[in-house]
């Protein structure tokens, strides 16, 4: 939304920029001078801990080594990292897919109320994460949640405290994630690109596959991915609802270093977030690039 | 916004549109029956009533503010200059550093920061026991009001801060602002505070919201360091009281939904006063029809 927003005015202090070359010298290191709070600060509340981690992750016994960040794919570890990865391909696979079609739903449509309804819910829901999010879905769906007890679902097997039932949960912010994300989008597919063409004789299902996919796909792997990163880092919801009853990494990482399961797991702990580091930049390197991609054509 | 929707596509909007409705609605009437209708009790608004005597529920609720307004303040204090130096200086480099600062924390999930916080907060007690520096340790991590918490706060809304102030900071020219504000004999503060933020509010307002609820939902980092801010409370109430946390989940999410209405208040009364439009869909179906029309 924000890369939006600036194609209103492309930069007007760019053009400044091109016209008028200033005396950069003493402009140039004030400058530097009035960012420099904001570097230290992330040097020392980021930095800092990021090296700590990375030292802590590479440390056995005193001396460096990859025991632990071995040790972080094998066993138990494993089963939590695969299953973090499946929970969040899964979710993020699903919330694009429901994520669009509501988005296109609400774009299409005459009413414009019910777009600012579900633009501003979106905006609302996506932040729901977390504990609240947790409790709403445990008093509905739980072992004594409303609907549980009055449609007797667990009599059919129903348990929110499964695989499925964090699924279901998750999607709850993943949807309006999507919604946001992709809504820009499409509204961005001019009317003009599907009259033209019609008129040269397309179906509808040919526009959409050499005009509409193509220039939404960028946005749509791009929302694919940030919702995948989101599933996997998501760590409050699952705690709040299922303890440490569904491999995660999140979970395992908060069991290892409150030290819940053994004394002397914390710089296991620290190679897993090393791990997770690894994933995110992933996702990261994915989605920005993208993300510019989008904005170029749809601006 | 005229679109050209062949006339077979219709019903399945109404049925996305429906099957969304229920699945957004459905939880959250469930959460409200679940705490006004309590087994063996029949209706009851007990829950909602015994909030605010809860054991430790004003002192959580007051911490977790506490936290949110200096992570808001401090946020805006080092992001601010920066952003507006980066528009000011016109420097290639200084933007390319800063735009990767603050993309970073994006890269590591809370779980992850707050395992190398915790590892840098245990090098007090073992490595510095012995130096002045151990009262500091000591002081960010005070239960009353930790410090260490409000750290990790800034640096985990810095990317949406950084990104709101620099896309506010695009749709103005900054340069010519205070230029015109210092010729006509301002200082750079008075060109700064009395020119410059005025225009800048709708993103000023925008990224304290950011900062704002993700501090007041913030659970991760601050349960994980020991510290009891108000969603940390809510799911140790829970052990005891079902319901109630049930209630207070509902009231966060209601107190949300009004801030960002609100907001979005502000957005509009400010959208219908300039011709410049500050939300991305106006400016997307202004552009559409000066295409039409040329």
């Amino acid at each position: 939304m924000t890369t939006l927003t600036t194609s209103s005015s492309p930069g007007v202090g760019d053009a400044l920029d091109a016209r008028r070359p200033r005396r950069r010298g003493p402009r140039a290191s004030g400058s530097w001078l009035a960012a420099l709070p904001l570097l230290a600060f992330v040097a020392l509340a980021f930095g800092l801990p990021a090296v700590a981690m990375v030292d802590g992750a590479f440390t056995v016994n005193g001396s460096y080594g990859l025991g632990n960040l071995d040790q972080s794919v094998h066993g138990a570890y494993r089963t939590a990292l695969l299953g973090s990865l499946k929970l969040a391909a899964t979710t993020a696979g699903i919330g694009s897919v429901l994520g669009l079609l509501l988005a296109q739903a609400v774009v299409t449509s005459r009413g414009r109320a019910l777009r600012e309804a579900v633009l501003t819910a979106s905006g609302v829901l996506a932040n729901f994460g977390g504990v609240p999010l947790a409790f709403a879905f445990v008093a509905t769906l739980g072992n004594a949640g409303v609907l549980t007890t009055r449609l007797g679902l667990d009599r059919h097997g129903w348990s929110l405290y499964s695989f499925w039932g964090l699924t279901l949960t998750y999607l709850y912010f993943l949807v309006p994630l999507m919604v946001l994300t992709v809504a820009p989008a499409l509204d961005g597919l001019r009317p003009q690109w599907r009259e033209a063409a019609l008129n040269s004789g397309a179906g509808a299902w040919q526009y959409w596959r050499h005009v509409g996919i193509p220039v939404l796909l960028p946005t749509l792997l791009g929302g694919f991915v940030l919702l995948f990163g989101s599933a996997f880092a998501a760590y409050a919801t699952a705690a709040a609802m299922v303890g440490s009853s569904i491999p995660l990494v999140t979970l395992q990482i908060a069991d290892a270093l409150s030290g819940n399961v053994l004394i002397g797991q914390e710089n296991v702990a620290l190679a897993l977030s090393l791990d997770m580091v690894l994933v995110a930049a992933l996702v990261m390197a994915v989605h920005l690039p993208l993300q510019r991609r989008s904005a170029r054509w749809l601006a | 916004m005229a679109r050209l929707i062949p006339a077979g596509v219709r019903p399945w909007r109404g049925v996305v549109l429906g099957a969304a409705g229920l699945y957004f609605l459905v939880p959250l009437l469930a959460a409200l029956v679940f705490t006004v209708d309590v087994p063996n009790q029949g209706f009851t608004l007990d829950s909602y009533t015994q909030i605010f005597s809860a054991d430790g529920f004003t002192t959580a609720l007051l911490l977790s503010l506490g936290l949110g307004l200096t992570t808001v303040a401090l946020a805006l204090l080092l992001t601010l200059p920066a952003a507006l130096a980066v528009r000011l200086s016109g420097s290639g480099r200084l933007r390319a550093v800063l735009e990767v600062v603050c993309t970073l924390p994006l890269v590591v999930p809370p779980v992850a920061l707050v395992a190398g916080i915790g590892t840098v907060l245990k090098w007090g007690p073992d490595h510095l026991a012995s130096t002045p520096l151990y009262e500091t340790f000591v002081a960010v991590q005070d239960p009353e009001f930790p410090i260490v918490l409000v750290l990790a706060y800034v640096v985990m809304a810095l990317p949406f801060v950084y990104r709101s102030l620099e896309a506010g900071l695009r749709a103005v020219d900054v340069r010519t602002l205070v230029e015109a504000a210092r010729d006509l004999g301002a200082s750079w503060p008075r060109a700064i505070v009395s020119v410059v933020l005025p225009n800048l509010r709708t993103a000023l307002l925008n990224a304290s919201f950011l900062a704002l609820a993700l501090v007041l939902g913030e659970f991760t980092v601050a349960q994980l360091l020991g510290f009891q801010p108000f969603a940390v409370w809510i799911v140790q109430a829970s052990g005891s009281n079902a319901q109630l946390s049930v209630a207070v989940s509902l009231l966060s999410l209601v107190l949300t939904w009004v801030l960002l209405l609100v907001l979005t208040a502000v957005f509009r009364t400010r959208a219908a006063r300039s011709a410049r439009a500050p939300r991305p869909a106006k400016n997307r179906s202004d552009k559409n029809k000066k295409e039409a029309g040329a």
